[in-house]
This record gives structure tokens, C-alpha cells and sequence, in this order.
């Protein structure tokens, strides 16, 4: 009886990109969640810099969620390479975006 | 360590921000999983300052009828800058262990995470204060 050996693959047996993979996804959903309490800041009939804001704290989503796909797109390999960090700096950017806007749309 | 000191370091950090490029000439490439298990930290981070910036939405949406308009504003601001001020660390933070990693250092070591804690147990607090005295429209 022959005992099938295992098989090595250049795979981190760890699935640290599948788990840093789905780490994104979860950033992602949570970004979502923030984005759609931002459009529901507009449905009040608000006033255009109301509409102004949310229409930018959807931007800074779509923003996000480019990168996210991006970098999901790098995590498929088996090695994958560093997270770019212009693509670190844009997702603080994204954050400093929704936070600004949150901000001018509570205080008008 | 001097204010002279520590103002260079901020410098020299935040210049780190903008030319990361800078970072990948020091020492050597670590382990891609180290790298990975940074890069989940970074976004573990981010997560946290999108949940106090949503903090912040709901605030200012669902408590309408709960708190004064002043209260409200106060608070939904105050979580939107923690979410700004977990933002710049997040990046920092990621930053200065992908550093650290490279050079072999230890990891750099930071009171924010007990400072974010105590601000949000001071909020807390002071929400259950705003309950009890009557304050709550």
C-alpha cells in the first residue's frame, strides 16, 4: 500500500493572503455600512452643501473600493508583493474624506 | 529625548509617509507574511476608525430626539475625530513596523491604544451622566 505523499506547493500553508484577502473584504463591508449612514444624511430634503458632502462621501467609497479590488487582484498570487504604500496613503485618504464630510454634515 | 528630538522624529516620520519608497531601501525584505500579518493590523485599524466615523453618522441620525442639539453635535464630532486621529496611526503604525521589520528592530511600541481607550471609556461615561441627569431631551 502506497502512502500519497504530500504536496509541496510554493502556498503558504498559513493562508496568510486568503486571511489578509478577506481582511479587505471586511474593510470593505465595513466602508459600506459608513457610506450608506452617510446617504441617508441627504434623505431630509437637506440642503445642497448636505447633498454636496454626501455626494463626495460616496466618492471616497468608490475610491475605497477600487483599491480594495486592487489589492485583492495582488493577493491572488502566491507571493504576493507589498501593499503599495500610495495605496496605504489613499485609503487614509478615503477615511479623512468620509470623516471631513460627517463633519460638515453635522454641523450644517 | 528633547522637543528638538522628538519634533525631528515626527518629521522624519511623516516625510516617511509621503516617500515610502524610502522604506524598502533600509535592510532587507522580511518574510512576505510578516508583511501580510502588518498589512491585516493596518486594516484592522482602519476598520476600527470607520466603526468610530459611522459612530459619528449614527450620532447625529438616531439620536435626534435623545439629546440636545449641542450634545449631539459635540459627540458626533468628538467620533469623527477619533476616527481621523485612528486613521493617521493606522498609517504611521503600519509605516514604522514595516521599518522596524527591515531593520530588525523591535516593533515600535505606543500608548495610543490605552489613550483611544480611555477616551472612549470618558465617553461613555459621559453619555450615562447625560442619561441620568435629565439632560437627554
Amino acid at each position: 500500500m502506497t502512502r500519497r505523499q504530500p504536496v509541496e506547493t510554493d502556498r503558504d500553508p498559513g493562508l496568510q493572503p486568503e486571511r489578509t484577502r478577506l481582511a479587505w473584504r471586511r474593510t470593505t463591508l465595513s466602508c459600506a455600512v459608513v457610506a450608506v449612514l452617510a446617504g441617508r444624511q441627504a434623505l431630509p430634503g437637506g440642503s445642497t452643501y448636505v447633498t454636496l458632502a454626501v455626494g463626495l462621501a460616496a466618492l471616497a467609497f468608490l475610491v475605497f473600493l477600487r483599491l480594495a479590488h486592487r489589492r485583492i487582484q495582488q493577493l491572488n498570487a502566491a507571493q504576493p508583493i507589498l501593499l503599495p504604500a500610495g495605496s496605504a496613503l489613499a485609503v487614509a485618504a478615503c477615511m479623512l474624506g468620509l470623516a471631513l464630510f460627517g463633519a460638515a454634515v453635522v454641523w450644517w | 529625548m528633547s522637543v528638538f528630538d522628538q519634533l525631528d522624529a515626527a518629521r522624519d516620520a511623516v516625510r516617511l509617509w509621503f516617500a515610502p519608497a524610502r522604506v524598502q531601501e533600509e535592510g532587507e525584505t522580511p518574510d512576505y507574511r510578516f508583511s501580510l500579518a502588518n498589512e491585516r493590523t493596518f486594516l484592522a485599524w482602519i476598520r476600527t476608525a470607520l466603526a468610530l466615523i459611522g459612530g459619528g453618522f449614527a450620532v447625529d441620525q438616531f439620536l435626534t430626539d435623545h439629546l440636545t442639539h449641542w450634545a449631539r453635535v459635540a459627540l458626533a464630532l468628538a467620533l469623527l475625530a477619533g476616527g481621523v486621529a485612528c486613521t493617521l496611526r493606522a498609517v504611521n503604525h503600519w509605516v514604522r513596523c514595516e521599518r522596524a521589520m527591515r531593520q530588525g528592530a523591535n516593533l515600535p511600541v505606543s500608548r495610543f491604544p490605552a489613550v483611544l481607550a480611555l477616551i472612549v471609556a470618558v465617553i461613555a461615561l459621559a453619555m450615562v451622566g447625560v442619561v441620568v441627569a435629565g439632560w437627554a431631551g
